[in-house]
């Protein structure tokens, strides 16, 4: 009997073998994947048990907090409400909304960045607690954006150009990321409570594209400042006649820095053709068209900028684009209020274009930064030489062209307007929950920076413009946009 | 060293395990639980030492080791459970442990010469197999997950099959003891010696009772604990393979038979194929457990999230995330806790207890106590096998208690009974010759 007792010994064994094998594929070799199976919540429902860090403007006002809610988890609360909403974002993990630099900055807001507190904190059975996010943002810079675009439909951002920090990313409407059930404003119904016209608008850039177009002539060495054109008006462009504002004609002999004070349509329909499809194209991507903007900002709620035909984005190159028009801003072009910040910043910081960030630094719980976000340079997209002279045309803008209201005495702000129709249904915010047509509803621009103390670069858009101005109705946003953000600065 | 004296240096893990486990358990949540709780960890102590001081004046010879591995067992468990439900089923639980204790002694002092249960066999066995009935009766048993395995007494819910395991061991160990050579023997038919039908004819019996209990009780994992001591004692008694084959075929046919003939059985095999697959994980009793139980195990990975670490409810709600903590997915919550290693550890104490039953077996002297020592080893065996296999989806689930380690007071009884059984054979086995 003995024999037999070894022997179904040994079967036991084996069965409890098999029992450690089969523990072993859990927990060691099939781990990786039952942790990334769809139905696992274990990783979420830890999330709600993390106290996250909070999210700071630049002077430390607090934008994000996260509070004590029932049964030992957090939730995150919102001191600054709509005004920071669009950069800002919202986690709301029961619901499973992420959003903003709430969700690129996760990692170190939960706290994954810095191991150590998480290590102590789960043994005393306090929670885990995030890194805090110090954000580029000024506060006063924000609200004074807010104030600037009440009751309109638009848009203003404001980067440092030497770094890329956002100082001011503020879209009208806004909507409060504490309360993210809120009934959504019809006007926004169609693109989301929380759409960001700052970075998701896909609007015409009318005579701001000007400043690509001059940097791809200027730069490529194709046009000086002073090369001379004959603007009449009207003109046949890709077959159609063009009319300049007022359908007044300039005579041969004008040159390009007047066109460019003046904004003259059909002068610059022409330096368009004359520098070509391939060159625009390449320094549209030079100034960063057609890509998602390189900012830390999720890319679901970004857009690229670019030639958009039948539902894409198309190079300028496509036969079907019409170049001439697309020169002065209109044509199929539509870009973000982001991207032609990126423009006038990259302008302003000797053609050098900065990646834009929205964040500056991680801070541990016991205050000790624990990574610096650097500036990363994108392109040098024009010599510097050419960037002064962009400059010094922009200056006669402000000074005795089209922008004349941003010519606040001492600050020497360059800049350039823009007032395009708007096309049928573009990717905005539609006004009185109407496709915005071109009859009714303009878009204002107005991109500038000082020349004397390039520290700040603006572009502030305005969607509800009726057969308005850039120069009347933006210029002056932008200009104390600029006023305020600089005194501040010293 | 002399056998007791061992035993008592081998309670040290047992005592090192409780101390540390609820210091663990107290520190991480002091704020929750109070400072008497501790003492519930203290008393279970103080019961380890008394009994051995019981062994050590009624059972001086018996195996050293068999004590203290249950010991470690259950202090696993209680801390397991004070750590899955802090006081309140601790104290339950550290109750259940007086009793079982009490239990042990009185069989211990009652069943002195433990061969006095071959008189009985018959009553022992139909008792067993009135206790597996009783789920059935209409108001008394509890229908669960498709199974009838509990029976609701006024305060108490009581698990019939953990002491129908021990009753049904005894008489099988008797029984076959008297057929074994009978069954060895017999005529040869096509190259297989088959047994005299006189002699066969009950072990059939036993195999319909065994399928009977697995249609009647509707659960095949306690029919394959009582199926596996049946199959371990013919084969130990009879020392013929081709009964364990031939039982093990036929108990894959019937099992087959009625996985395709009972909705829940059924339901149970998918789940153990597909948990992932959304309909069966959100389906009601579903895959949502054995599902959740594996993301557990995944997230406590080599070493463990820590202990207490593991998520049972979703936070924020009293939903749980890992239903039955502390009885049917407690392996789950000791492997996310303490890891594979954790797991594994708790595994090979069970091999070692298990071993030390059949060394019991190998050294007893008579064949009814080694069919009984056996027995009673493998039903432990193979109830381990059916859990942890369970929740581990080597076999498909089914909810049996994991021994000495699950909530639940039926299954602490019945197992101190079975390790009182496994103490008097293997002091019996030991004792010099002179004595006996």
């Amino acid at each position: 009997m003995n024999r037999s007792i070894l022997r179904l010994f040994s079967v036991v064994v084996l069965m409890f073998a098999l029992l450690i094998v089969w523990a072993s594929r859990w927990t060691v070799f099939s781990a990786s994947a039952l942790d990334h199976n769809r139905l696992n919540q274990l990783g979420f429902y830890a999330s709600l048990k993390v106290r996250r860090g909070e999210i700071l403007a630049d002077n430390g006002a607090v934008l994000a907090r996260s509070v004590k809610a029932a049964n030992g988890t957090w939730r995150s609360v919102y001191p600054q409400g709509s005004l920071f909403a669009q950069a800002v974002g919202y986690y709301n993990p029961q619901e499973n909304q992420i959003a903003g630099i709430e969700e690129t900055r996760n990692r170190a807001l939960t706290g994954l960045q810095s191991r150590q507190a998480s290590l102590f904190g789960s043994f005393n059975g306090t929670p885990q607690v995030g890194d805090s996010v110090y954000t580029t943002l000024d506060p006063k810079g924000q609200a004074l954006a807010r104030k600037l675009l009440a009751g309109r439909v638009g848009a203003v951002v404001a980067i440092v150009p030497q770094t890329g920090a956002v100082k001011v990313m503020y879209s009208n409407p806004t909507y409060n990321d504490n309360n993210l059930a809120a009934p959504c404003p019809a006007n926004v119904a169609h693109v989301g409570c929380q759409f960001n016209l700052a970075t998701q608008g896909g609007l015409p850039p009318g005579s701001t594209f000007k400043l690509v177009v001059t940097a791809a002539a200027l730069n490529s060495g194709k046009l000086t400042p002073n090369s001379t054109f004959a603007g009449p008006s009207p003109l046949l462009v890709d077959g159609i006649p063009l009319h300049n504002d007022g359908n007044v004609s300039y005579p041969p002999g004008t040159t390009l820095t007047t066109a460019l004070t003046d904004s003259i349509d059909t002068i610059y329909a022409q330096v368009g053709l004359r520098v070509g499809a391939p060159t625009l194209e390449e320094y549209m991507k030079r100034f960063g068209f057609y890509s998602v903007p390189p900012m830390d900002y999720p890319a679901a709620q970004m857009r690229p900028s670019g030639e958009f035909y039948n539902g894409s984005f198309v190079p300028i190159t496509n036969p079907n684009m019409d170049v001439g028009r697309s020169s002065i801003g209109q044509g199929d072009l539509e870009v973000t209020p982001l991207q032609m910040a990126m423009v006038v910043a990259a302008i302003a910081n000797n053609g050098k274009l900065m990646e834009p960030r929205l964040t500056s630094r991680v801070v541990n719980s016991d205050g000790e930064t624990v990574e610096t976000i650097k500036p990363q340079e994108y392109d040098q997209v024009m010599r510097p030489q050419i960037a002064q002279e962009e400059t010094q045309m922009m200056r006669h803008v402000v000074e005795s062209g089209t922008g004349t209201l941003a010519n606040i005495p001492g600050l020497n702000l360059v800049g350039k307007t823009g007032s395009a129709s708007l096309g049928a249904c573009v990717t905005g915010v539609r006004v009185n929950n109407v496709c915005p047509g071109g009859e009714t509803y303009d878009d204002a621009w107005f991109v500038s920076f000082s020349q004397s103390d390039p520290k700040i670069a603006v572009a502030v858009e305005l969607s509800d413009i009726p057969g308005g101005y850039g120069g009347t109705y933006a210029a002056p946003i932008a200009a104390e946009m600029i006023k305020t953000l600089l005194a501040e600065g010293q | 060293m002399r056998a007791r004296n061992w035993e008592l240096i081998s309670l040290v893990p047992a005592a090192l395990l409780v101390s540390a486990g609820f210091a663990a358990v107290y520190i991480q949540r002091a704020n929750q639980l109070e400072t008497v709780s501790l003492i519930y960890g203290a008393v279970f102590l103080g019961l380890c030492l008394g009994a051995h001081i019981f062994i050590r004046v009624t059972l001086p010879h018996a195996d050293p080791f068999i004590f203290p591995l249950v010991a470690v067992l259950a202090c696993y468990g209680l801390v397991m459970i004070y750590r899955i439900d802090g006081a309140t089923e601790a104290r339950v639980q550290a109750q259940w442990f007086v009793i079982g204790l009490l239990l042990f002694a009185a069989t211990i002092v009652w069943f002195r010469d433990y061969r006095r249960l071959e008189n009985y066999r018959y009553l022992i066995m139909t008792g067993s197999v009135v206790l597996l009935l009783l789920p059935r009766v209409p108001g008394l048993g509890v229908y669960s997950g498709g199974a009838y395995l509990a029976i609701h007494l006024p305060g108490i819910t009581f698990q019939p099959p953990e002491f129908a395991k021990v009753g049904v061991v005894i008489f099988l160990s008797s029984y076959l003891r008297d057929h074994r050579q009978a069954l060895a023997s017999g005529r040869r038919i096509l190259g297989y010696r088959i047994p005299p039908l006189k002699h066969l004819g009950p072990l059939l019996a036993l195999w319909g009772a065994a399928m009977l209990a697995l249609v009647v009780i509707g659960d095949i994992g306690s029919s394959l604990m009582f199926y596996g001591a049946l199959l371990a004692i013919v084969y130990v008694a009879t020392d013929r393979i081709s009964f364990v084959i031939f039982g093990m075929l036929a108990f894959g046919l019937g099992s087959w038979f009625l996985a395709t003939h009972i909705p829940h059985i059924d339901a149970r095999i998918q789940d153990w194929l597909h948990p992932f697959n959304p309909a069966l994980y959100s389906a009601p009793l579903g895959s949502y457990q054995l599902a959740n139980a594996q993301f557990a195990m995944a997230a406590g990975g080599l070493f463990g999230q820590g202990f207490g670490q593991t998520l049972l409810y979703i936070p924020g709600t009293t939903n749980a995330l890992i239903p039955f903590p502390s009885t049917d997915m407690i392996f789950s919550v000791i492997t996310g806790d303490l890891g594979l290693f954790g797991a594994a550890g708790l595994l090979v104490t069970y091999l070692l207890f298990i071993s030390r039953g059949f060394k019991a077996a190998m050294l007893a002297r008579d064949s009814f106590s080694k069919l009984l020592a056996v027995g009673l080893s493998t039903v432990i065996a193979v109830q381990v096998f059916v859990i942890v296999g369970g929740v581990a989806r080597v076999i498909p689930f089914t909810g049996v208690p994991l021994p000495f380690v699950a909530y639940g007071g039926s299954s602490i009884l019945a197992n101190f009974v079975l390790v009182a059984l496994l103490l008097l054979i293997s002091d019996r086995a030991r004792r010099p010759l002179s004595d006996a």
